[in-house]
Order: structure tokens, then sequence, then C-alpha cells
């Protein structure tokens, strides 16, 4: 019974987290957003406007449901509350801090792309139930390009699951970092770091070329959450919308929130796979125990929040910088250049597993 | 292609330091410039938002904004109502049995101003009418905030004469004229 009433309390507080979360993100954007722009951003709802996405979302939990007359009124409901909770479910296996993750899973990883796959229905769902034909046509373009990601995405993570041989992402994050038990850590495949840690310790300076495949994976995440310069999906000014061109109050809350939460949840992903997670970038230099004070409970939440949050940051700029792919030129990167790159990823992992990590 | 993705690569990191450079420089604000003064185009960098209402920016005394007419310099000639390419001035004329007065430049007022409308909504802000003025008694200021709940507010209303005065004058001139005809039959 005491199970039933953690998991539920764990569930409320990480919704908590993420709507919060939600409400900063969307703050932020907005004013790098117009900072970028040499603009202000929001100035009027409360200091520097602050309260301005408080102000939004409650005026759209104010307002009324509408569907369309000639929209499947089931798909339509339910749409947003699949692609939100497809996103929601990933944060299951997210690991936060040593031994602290919702759900210790050994198939962690595999289990976080998997569910979050779901998100393409859901859009699919959406876009075919809004019986709109901006919205079907973004709603297709949505499911082509998180499909044909997943490939480089999924192979870049595989790149890095070949050097950690665990799909446990609490048992990936503690291989990079002083906190690793029987394994040896290989800065470079060349020197024992396994007691100094630190940003030393990380995967992607486990083996270079998993900083390649960094790269691979945060261009698909990009996509997987239609994000600029991937946003055909929701292309404003040619789609209206994209998919969620009919929806309105918290129908539409619900789907924004779930944009907001992907853009955390994949950027918790890299961090968790590539840049060590709840590690601390702090290396120990010798009697100067930098990275044993700043591992444990605390500094973990910390250091993942701080990781992710520099990626979202990375995320929004990037979006404020790039102009959209045209379909074409997004088809052609996702499978004439990430994804021979993520194959060749994947060999070298092979590789340096055989004769650097295992032979040397 | 991959030579084609290698140059993306570059012209990414290019644009990224671009925006960048620009998120950093929005610390610093332009704030609300003079355009008259010497170094207006040298400030490039910065926020160049100028939040209305509570900043503004300063501009020159007599500047394409809104009209104003000094009706006591007003010969009533009609002419800035000619001249207006939108027909937002409306003057009618009442004529007065002599000579009523001078203008501030000595001009002699024989018509009395029964109306002089300008509706700011149709106004296209050219200033026609304050270069065909002979009297140089409608000119552009530097006002232009003026927003109104109603649009008949917007119709400028610049003539002084009460209806009772209006249908005074008009009477005196008919009367005028009457005892012109009657002397002319004698």
């Amino acid at each position: 019974m005491v199970f039933y009433i953690t998991y539920i309390i764990v569930a409320i507080a990480l919704f908590g987290f993420i709507a919060l979360f939600t409400l900063f993100a969307v703050y932020s954007e907005r004013k790098i957003a117009g900072f970028v722009q040499d603009r202000l951003g929001p100035m009027e709802t409360g200091k520097y406007g602050s309260l301005q996405t408080l102000a939004d979302i409650l005026k759209l939990i104010q307002k009324e449901f509408i569907t369309p007359s000639a929209a499947d009124s089931i798909l339509f409901s339910v749409a947003p509350v699949v692609i939100f909770a497809a996103v929601f479910l990933g944060f299951v296996v997210m690991p936060w801090a040593p031994g602290i993750a919702p759900a210790a899973l050994h198939l962690g990883l595999f289990y976080g792309l998997a569910i979050v796959s779901v998100d393409a229905i859901g859009l699919l769902m959406a876009g075919w139930g809004s019986n709109n034909k901006f919205s079907l046509l973004g709603s297709m373009r949505a499911v082509a390009q998180i499909i044909s990601y997943e490939i480089p995405a999924g192979i870049a993570l595989i790149a890095a699951v070949m050097i950690a041989q665990t799909l446990d992402m609490q048992e990936i994050t503690r291989q990079q970092g002083i906190m690793v038990e029987d394994e040896r850590i290989l800065f470079l495949g060349l020197w024992d770091v396994s007691h100094i840690g630190g940003i030393l310790a990380w995967n992607i300076f486990q083996a270079p070329h998993l900083l390649l495949a960094y790269v691979i994976f945060f261009i698909a995440s990009l996509a997987e959450c239609n994000r600029a310069p991937f946003d055909i999906p929701e292309a404003e000014s040619e789609l209206v919308g994209g998919f969620h061109t009919e929806y309105g109050g918290l129908r539409f809350a619900f789907i924004f929130l779930a944009e907001y939460a992907m853009m955390f949840l994949v950027a918790m992903i890299g961090v968790t796979v590539f840049l060590g997670g709840w590690n601390t970038p702090l290396p120990n230099i010798g009697t100067v125990k930098l990275a044993d004070w700043t591992t444990g409970l605390a500094w973990g939440i910390f250091w993942t929040l701080i990781k992710t949050l520099l990626v979202v940051g990375l995320q929004m700029w990037i979006r404020w910088t790039l102009p959209r792919l045209r379909a074409d030129q997004l088809m052609a990167l996702c499978w004439k250049v990430l994804t021979p790159l993520a194959f060749l990823c994947m060999a070298l992992s092979g590789i340096w597993r055989v004769w650097v990590i295992v032979g040397g | 292609m991959f030579k084609t993705t290698l140059q993306a690569f570059i012209t990414a990191a290019k644009g990224l330091a671009i925006t960048l450079a620009h998120f950093i420089g929005a610390r610093r604000s332009r704030h609300a410039l003079d355009i008259r003064k010497a170094g207006y185009f040298d400030k490039q960098e910065g926020v160049t938002t100028v939040q209305f209402p509570k900043e503004k920016m300063p501009i020159p005394e007599v500047a394409r904004y809104q009209l104003d007419v000094e009706i006591d310099d007003c010969i009533v000639c009609d002419l800035c109502a000619k001249a207006c390419p939108v027909d937002c001035i409306t003057i009618e004329s009442v004529k007065a049995t002599g000579v009523i007065g001078k203008t501030s430049d000595g001009s002699v007022k024989r018509l009395y101003a029964a109306k002089f409308d300008i509706d700011m909504a149709k106004c296209m802000y050219c200033g026609l009418c304050t270069v065909v003025c002979p009297t140089e008694c409608i000119t552009m200021t530097d006002l232009y905030d003026r927003s109104m709940t109603n649009l008949a507010e917007l119709t400028y209303s610049f003539a002084e004469m009460s209806p009772q005065e209006v249908e005074e004058k008009k009477r005196e001139w008919s009367l005028f004229q009457a005892e012109k005809e009657a002397a002319k039959r004698k």
C-alpha cells in the first residue's frame, strides 16, 4: 500500500517539476528570443515580465473546450493526453542523483526510447482527429521526421551503450565518474581516471568518437522534439500551427507542456548518456578532492539540473539562430549524413571496446 | 554531400556567434535617442525597444504628426481643404458684411469659419495643407499619441462659433444681401 502512495507522490512531484520547468522555459525562451533580436521580450506582467507565463497558463485553463464540428471528437480529445503521457512516462527512468530515479530499470535507455516514440502516434491522432488539412500535413511531417530521426539518435546512443555495456541509466552514469566500482575509466583510452573523475571521465572524453555521437544525438533530438531548425511540423508561416492548429485552452496547454517536457527529456538523456549525468565536472587534482567534495545526493540533482538546463539553453539558442530546413533537406540530412555517421560511430565503438578498453 | 554538411556546420557556427553577440549585447539598451544628435547612428548595439508609454523618442517640435489650426489666424480660404488628397478637412464659411478683423500676419478676414473639421482618422499626414495655407494657421505638431475610444472623437473641430452665432451671422448676411438687392432695384 505504502508503495503505491510513494509512486503517486513521485508522479505528482515529477508533473509539478515539468509544469514549473515549462513555465520557466517558456519565459526564458521568449526572453532569449527577445535579446537575440535586440528586443526586450515580455516586460509588462510582473517585474521584467516574470509573471507572463503564469498569466498565460491561467488564461488557457479558463478557456472553453472547443471541438471543431468536423473533427473526430474521440481522437481529438485523447491526442493531447497521449502526447503528454508518452513524454511524461519517459521521465520514469531518468536518474537524478546517485540512487535516485523514479524507477531503476535494467533496460532503462531502451524503455525511454521506446516510450518516447509513442509521441508520434499522439501527433498523428491530433492531426487526423482535427480533420484539417494543415493539421494533417503537420502531423504527417512530424511522424515522418520523428521516425526518421530516431534511427541516428538510437544508433548514436547504442555507440555509447557499447562502451558502457549496459542499458541501465544509473549504471551508465556511474561509469562516468568516481563512483565507478569494477570498471576502469580511461581518458581518451590512455589515462586511468577512475579516481580522478570530473569532466575527464565523461563518456564523450572516454572515447573521442562519442563526441561526434553526441553531436549526432543532439541534432536528432532537436528533430524529435520538433524544434527549429526542424520545426516544419508546426511551421507557423506555412501550416498555421501544424498539428495543434485546432487546439485551444487546456488541450493546447498539454501539447505545449509535452513539447517543453520533451526538450528537457531529450536533453537529460543526452546528459546522462554522454555528459556524465549527475557526475560532477570538477576532477580530483592531487590532494584537492574537488570530485569527492561535489558528489552526493544534493550535488547530483544540482549537476543534473545545471547540465540539462544548459543543453536546453543551447536548444533555444539554436532555435533563434537557424532558419527552418525544407522537408527534403531534413530527410537528406537524416538519411545521408547523420545515419551513416552514426553507423560509423557504432563501428568505432566496437573497435574501441575490443582493442582499447579490453585489449589495452 | 559531406562538403555541403561541413559548410552547413561552419555557417551555423557563424550564425550562432552572431546571435550570441546580440544576446550578450542585450545587456545594454539604446534608450530613447534623439535623431537630431550627431551620434545617433553610432549606437548600433543593444536593445532597440522603446517602451512607449513609459519612455518616448524625442522628436522635433513641428514634425509630421497631428494637425493643429490657429483659428484666429484663419481667413477661411478653403485652400487646405482643396489641397487635401484624402479630403479630411471640411470647411463651411459664412460671409461677413464687412471686414471682421486681421490675422497676426496682417491678412484681412472677411469670412466666418462656421465649421472647420479635420478627420484625423482619414488624415495621411502628408502636410500639403500646411504648405498651401497663406497665413500659416494650419500646422503640424509633435503630438501623435491620440488614441480614442469613440471614432467620432477623431474628428477635431477647430471652429469656435456656436450654432446660434452661425445662424445669426447667416441672417445678418442675408439681411445685408436683401438690403443690397433692394437698393439696386430702386
